[in-house]
């Protein structure tokens, strides 16, 4: 029997629960050239604000132990450029299309931007991107229970579709904040935006990306990432969708084992553009070795070690 | 599609001198494709450690041959090195924009090719590329040990002229000194064309002064990249107008739209 692999985020059905996480794919087009994109579960594009944004100072990656800290800054060409140049060409891939968006200044620019979306039939989803670190801001809405519950029910009132909300792993309990964002009526969280992280060139004796520090991503933070997926699953009953790391099959079926219904895949994406088609084919490899004919029976599988 | 990721196989990787290496892998479809200034993206090992691809610039083709030459600097680039003849290597490319050769299709014109250190990788591609009018050769470097490519250019019929530090080969100074010296000469004598590889504090002495000359400067930078196909938005950099991806945009712009 050939294995199930469909899954229901919300009200959002995926042929297979294989993403690409936003900001790591640019708007689908950068990497035509290299995977047959109708093959993925969903695109989440890279982040959209209202106006264009320059983004941050350069130098804005640098490399670390099995990781890599970036501080992009949200560059983007703002709402009305990216559906009038970027849409046309996701629209035609016939995959759902998962726009990610956030606020600058004020909570209140999610509104205007999902009222936006929400006329798009292509737009499949909208990602609140809550979570982003470079930003410059002091608190992040998604590092406070009660500012995301207020931010997730303004816009749940607007819109009918998918709503996923990212989270961040800056914080004490992202459970927790997992929680209010069910409350206030999101379909599902995205878990986990990137870990704060510094790196310092110390023969120049200065930061080695232009704003100080930035977001750690890759490998390095797959370990946090597991646990915070872990620890949400048991506390809420909407979809996860795990990221933080994933770069193969095995690192992918650590999150669904954990509790993650979907999964996006990231940093990968920057080292091997194949990665995330190559855990679509290791998930069904995987499920046909260990009798799995529907992917809900290894959500959440994880069992107590043996004694 | 003129771009692809590959396992090629390595012909050979060998040590030139110190820590300069050359390395010859085969892929049909690089080859075919690649034009001077553009780059790969290579994965040096399948761990996750290095993580990221490291970005080299082409330095020639041969049949299905893919040349490259490059300096040992750190951990990837000493990986690579260890890699022997008839192993798979992880190749992204041919990846971003290559030097326009419109200024080279023009026989009034004369080219000036300017090279810093590893900066002579892609410049003799290039200089292997302008067929018309050869073009002279400028190469800067701290010390005579440390002049690349010097044979290379000249059995390519290029005029050289060299520059040292430290005066140990050719003009004692930088290499921008001596290109200046060249402009003075050359003042009003014919239409000239400056193509420049090599660091930072060069490329942007060479941009300077291509523009107090009113002569067209194409540059070749070098950047930190994480995706090296336009998808990230890390190695930006600045110019006229906004951020443009080194990668995609770049690795060559010309330097009247740079405005670092």
């Amino acid at each position: 029997m050939k294995p199930d692999l469909s899954v229901r985020i919300g009200k959002l059905d995926l042929k297979n629960p294989v993403m690409v996480a936003s900001g790591t794919f640019g708007y689908a087009e950068e990497f035509g050239d290299f995977i047959d994109l109708k093959k993925l579960g969903a695109i989440v594009t890279k982040t959209i604000t209202i106006k264009p944004r320059l983004g941050n100072l350069p130098p804005r990656t640098c490399e670390t132990p099995s990781g890599m800290l970036n501080s992009i800054g949200l560059e983007n060409p703002g709402i009305d450029k990216f559906i009038k140049e970027k849409m046309p060409f996701l629209k035609k891939l016939g995959i759902p299309v998962i726009v990610s968006i956030a606020s600058v200044d004020d909570p209140g620019e999610f509104t205007i931007l999902v009222k936006q979306l929400d006329r798009i039939k292509e737009v499949s989803a909208i990602e609140l991107n809550i979570s982003c670190p470079n930003l410059h801001k002091e608190r992040l809405i998604s590092q406070d229970a009660k500012d995301t519950f207020a931010l997730v029910s303004a816009v749940r009132k607007l819109t009918e579709k998918c709503l996923i909300t990212k989270l961040s792993p800056n914080v004490t309990s992202a459970s927790e904040i997992a929680l209010a964002a069910e409350r206030a009526g999101s379909d599902a969280v995205a878990l986990i935006n990137t870990l704060g992280g510094m790196s310092i060139d110390v023969d120049k004796r200065t930061p080695k990306i232009g704003s100080w520090s930035g977001g750690l991503s890759g490998p390095a933070i797959r370990p946090v990432a597991v646990k915070m997926v872990w620890e949400a699953y048991n506390k809420i009953k909407i979809p996860i969708i795990g990221s933080g790391g994933i770069i193969d099959i095995q690192s992918a079926l650590e999150f669904f084992i954990a509790g993650a219904t979907a999964i996006s895949v990231g940093t990968a994406n920057f080292i091997n553009p194949r990665a995330s088609l190559e855990i679509i084919s290791g998930l069904k490899e995987y499920m046909a070795d260990n009798n799995i004919h529907n992917l809900n029976n290894l959500i959440g599988s994880l069992k107590a070690c043996e004694s | 599609m003129n771009q692809a990721q590959i396992k090629a196989k390595i012909i050979s990787n060998k040590r030139f001198k110190d820590n300069y290496w050359h390395l010859e892998f085969e892929s049909g479809l690089i080859a075919m494709h690649a034009l001077p200034g553009q780059f790969v993206n290579i994965k040096v090992n399948s761990s996750i450690d290095p993580l990221l691809r490291r970005p080299i610039s082409i330095h020639g083709t041969k049949g299905p041959k893919v040349k490259l030459f490059y300096e040992v600097i750190g951990k990837g680039t000493q990986i690579l090195s260890s890699r022997k003849p008839g192993e798979l290597l992880d190749v992204i490319g041919p990846l971003g924009n290559g030097f326009d050769l419109q200024a080279t299709s023009d026989k009034r014109q004369a080219t000036i090719l300017v090279a810093g250190g590893m900066g002579v990788a892609p410049l003799v591609f290039l200089a292997e590329s302008i067929k018309l009018k050869k073009p002279l050769v400028l190469i800067g470097a701290k010390t005579k040990k440390q002049i690349l490519c010097l044979q290379e250019f000249k059995a390519l019929g290029c005029a050289v002229k060299i520059a040292t530090d430290d005066g140990s080969a050719g003009f004692k100074g930088r290499v921008t000194e001596l290109l200046g010296q060249v402009l003075r000469q050359a003042q009003g004598a014919r239409q000239l064309a400056i193509y420049a590889c090599g660091p930072g504090a060069m490329l942007k002495a060479v941009s300077r002064m291509a523009c107090e000359n009113n002569i067209d400067s194409q540059l070749s930078l070098e950047e930190h990249m994480a995706c090296g196909i336009g998808a990230c938005l890390g190695c930006v950099v600045s110019t006229k107008s906004g951020y443009k991806r080194v990668c995609k945009d770049g690795p060559v712009f010309s330097g009247k739209e740079l405005t670092w």
